[in-house]
Parts: structure tokens; C-alpha cells; sequence
């Protein structure tokens, strides 16, 4: 890697998102170069401040659990930490939940609940489904070939939805969808070259929400949301919320 | 007792956290239980945030705090502020545990995982860090979009920037520098100075 390279490092190296040899080699240029050594000094104090934003309260009995194991441990000397050598993995794949919750967390900053399932929390076959659906969706998201559009839907929320065309699969995330008016549902579309075809419905009871699109992709080209009455429709009855092209 | 709050100036939000850091080295206990009450609330959130599951979070925000126990002789003040220093391993870690639970491809765990997603309502509204934290959030909402998802990715779930540039179909020289000029438009916003 160049120099010129490495000095573009300093917001990845302070996020802890570089790959373990590029670490090290930056490190390394750390040692050498001022500006970068200046700077990753400032973009770590920045990236903490981001902490704040989820900071929560602690729960009591963790404060007593570490002030009991303190009497206990010992305290290191001062001097130079040891080089400690981190285990780090580049190149892993990634989780598929964790995978399939990165693209929801993208659209909203962190407080994202996304899944379905949090309001089935009481019953195991909910979390079944929840994982079978995730497993499918996080296939969507994690294939090769998974290409990414986002949109604005109305109100200030957002939807994203994820194509991937070797498994002709769709997946649709939103993000601040106000639930809709009772006895109505949201539905999704493909485009078929402007014919609407049934994707499904969402659930409109979270405003942040991940869902599979029913059926397969073929030859859409883009999808869109309406309303419908509960249950759904065979064929949209109301103008569309919004209309995405899907990525190319 | 409480510090005087001065009209027109946010109060100071810690104690000197930098003090109290150099009586910890010395095994003062008193003193660590402050930087634990000063400390615990961001730590364990940010952890929280990366691994989303509370028992997991619970266990590695206690090694955050008995590493800062452990290692507090040896923090540098002239490398940056005791939060920032805490804050950095807390990440640290917590990166380095999500990254080992995907490497262990156990469905049960994924799926307990799964099913304790945390209940961000959760979150807490302390009244003296709101300010500081309602300019975060409003600083964050002047960067690009990939400069924001690139960064909130990378900060709140801890995906290396391949990750990021894989998840958001963008080059990974793209991801390194939003990473990057992200972070120094937010620091510009913050006004934070080293
Ligand atoms: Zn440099």
C-alpha cells in the first residue's frame, strides 16, 4: 500500500474496520507520520462521542458484580501495554442476522427495531418463523450479487429494497412507517413493465420493518407499496405510496 | 454532591475523569467506583448497540471495566481523553466478540441472538448528556447518507469496511475515505479538539 493510501486510513483504523495486515501496516505508519497520529487522535475522540447517542442506564447488580471483582484482580504496572497480538478475522463471512440487521440499521441510526417477531416474543414457533424468515432474507442480502436501492416514502420514512438475481428474490426494508389507518394494510408490488403483481404484505404494526418479498423477481423491474384493505388485493385499488426501480 | 451549574453553560457532565483514572492505577476503589458511574452508561450502550444481546453485552462491559481497572497506570493522558481511551476498548471489544460469534457458525446462537434483539426504548434520556447527545444526533444527520451508513455500520455494528462496502455495493476505496471524511466532518460539527 502507498503512503498516499495509507494516510486515508485514519477513520477506518479508528472505527476498529480495517482488516488485521492492513492494521498492523498502518500502525506502523502511524509511528511515522504526525498528521495521521494527530488525527486518529481527534476521529477517536469523535467516534466516541457517538456512544452517547446509545448510552443506557446499567443495570445495578452489574456495578456490585465489578466492584466485588476488583478486590480481587490485579492491577498491572505502568509502562508499555503489551503488544497484544488481536485475534482478528478478516474476510469472515458475516452473520446473516447480523447481516440482514446492518441494512436496517443503515436506514435509521441505531434505535432500529426491526424484526417482526418482537411482538411475538411469548411464543417459540414465532421465533421459528422469525428465523426462517430471516434465514431468507439474510440469503437475499448476504448472495453475491444482492444490489441495494433506498428511497423516500411518504412521511419522512424510508425503504430500501435489496434484488438479488441469481436467487430472484426481493427483500424490502422500511424504516419510520407510520402505522396505517385501522383496517388497512400495506401491500407490496412488482413492477411486470407496469403491471402490478402481488409481493405480499408487511406487517404495519412496526414502523421499521424487513420483509421478503412474495414470489420471485423475474423480469421486474422495479416494485412499489400501496394500502389496501386488510387481507390485501389481487390488484392495487389505491395510488402507490411509492415506486422504486430496482438496482442495476 | 452536585457542582454548581453556571446559567448560559452546560455543567461539567463527569468528574475529572483524568484524576480519578490516575487513583484507580493506584488500586483506590472509591475512585473506580466514580469512573464507573461516569463511564458504565456510554460502555454499555455501545456494546449493547454491536452485539445486541443484553447478557452478552452485560459480560464484555465487565471486561471493559476490569481492563480499565487492570491497565489504568498505563493510560496516557497525552494521547487523548480517559472517556475516548474507555470508549476505545470498550468497541474493541466488542468488535472483537461479534466478529468471533459470527466466526462460530452455531444456529442456536444466531437464532438466541435473534430472538433478543434489545428494546432500544430502553435507551435513557440522561439530562446531562441530552445536549451533548441531541448535537450528535443533529451532526450525524448533516453527513452524506454513505458517509452515515459507513460510519454508523462501522461504529454502532461493528463491520470492517469490507463488510460496509460489500452490505452497500460501493468500492471498498469508497468506504475508507467516507469512513474517514466522515468522521472529520463530524468532528468539525462537534468542534472536538485533541
Ligand atoms: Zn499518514
Amino acid at each position: 500500500m502507498t503512503t498516499a493510501d495509507l494516510h486515508t486510513l485514519t477513520g477506518a483504523y479508528v472505527l476498529h474496520a480495517l482488516g488485521p495486515e492492513e492494521r498492523v501496516e498502518f500502525e506502523h505508519h502511524l509511528m511515522e507520520c504526525p498528521s495521521c497520529d494527530q488525527e486518529v487522535r481527534e476521529l477517536a475522540a469523535t467516534a466516541g462521542k457517538l456512544s452517547l447517542v446509545v448510552a443506557m442506564v446499567p443495570p445495578p447488580e452489574l456495578k456490585q458484580q465489578v466492584m466485588r471483582r476488583i478486590s480481587t484482580e490485579r492491577q498491572e504496572p505502568p509502562g508499555p501495554g503489551r503488544a497484544r497480538l488481536e485475534r482478528r478475522s478478516g474476510g469472515r463471512a458475516l452473520s446473516r442476522f447480523v447481516l440482514a440487521a446492518c441494512v436496517a440499521a443503515a436506514m435509521g441510526l441505531g434505535g432500529v427495531s426491526l424484526w417482526q417477531h418482537q411482538e411475538a416474543n411469548d411464543a417459540r414457533q414465532a421465533a421459528q418463523r422469525a428465523e426462517r424468515q430471516s434465514a431468507e432474507l439474510a440469503a437475499v442480502l448476504s448472495a453475491p450479487d444482492a444490489k441495494l436501492a433506498a428511497g423516500g416514502l411518504p412521511g419522512g420514512a424510508k425503504g430500501t429494497v435489496v434484488v438479488s438475481t441469481s436467487l430472484n428474490k426481493a427483500a424490502f426494508f422500511t424504516s419510520g412507517m407510520p402505522e396505517p389507518a385501522a383496517g388497512k394494510v400495506y401491500q407490496l408490488w412488482f413492477n411486470d413493465n407496469g403491471t402490478m403483481r402481488s409481493a405480499g404484505l408487511m406487517n404495519p404494526a412496526t414502523p421499521n420493518n424487513a420483509v421478503l418479498m412474495k414470489g420471485p423477481v423475474d423480469a421486474a423491474s422495479g416494485m412499489g407499496v400501496t394500502v389496501e384493505p386488510a387481507g390485501g388485493s389481487s390488484e392495487p385499488t389505491s395510488a402507490p405510496l411509492a415506486v422504486m426501480n430496482f438496482p442495476t | 454532591m452536585k457542582e454548581p451549574v453556571f446559567a448560559g453553560r452546560p455543567a461539567p457532565a463527569q468528574p475529572d475523569l483524568q484524576e480519578l483514572i490516575g487513583l484507580v492505577a493506584r488500586g483506590d476503589h472509591e475512585a473506580f467506583s466514580r469512573v464507573y458511574d461516569a463511564v458504565c452508561g456510554p460502555v454499555l450502550g455501545l456494546v449493547r448497540a454491536v452485539l445486541r444481546d443484553p447478557a452478552q453485552s452485560e459480560e464484555v462491559t465487565q471486561e471493559v471495566l476490569m481492563e480499565v481497572w487492570r491497565t489504568a497506570a498505563r493510560y496516557q493522558p497525552s494521547r487523548g481523553s480517559a472517556m475516548t481511551w474507555i470508549l476505545t476498548l470498550a468497541h474493541r471489544r466488542a468488535v472483537d466478540r461479534v466478529r468471533s460469534a459470527q466466526a462460530a457458525s452455531d444456529r442456536e446462537q444466531r437464532a438466541a441472538l435473534l430472538d433478543r434483539t434489545p428494546e432500544y426504548d430502553e435507551v435513557t434520556e440522561q439530562v446531562e448528556a441530552s445536549l451533548e447527545r441531541e448535537q450528535v444526533r443533529r451532526c450525524l444527520g448533516g453527513l452524506t447518507e454513505l458517509q452515515r451508513q459507513s460510519v454508523t455500520l462501522a461504529y454502532y455494528r461493528g463491520l470492517a469496511y469490507s463488510e460496509v462496502a460489500e452490505l452497500l455495493a460501493v468500492p471498498l476505496g469508497t468506504v475508507k475515505t467516507r469512513l474517514r471524511d466522515g468522521l472529520i466532518r463530524l468532528r468539525d460539527c462537534l468542534g472536538v479538539t485533541v
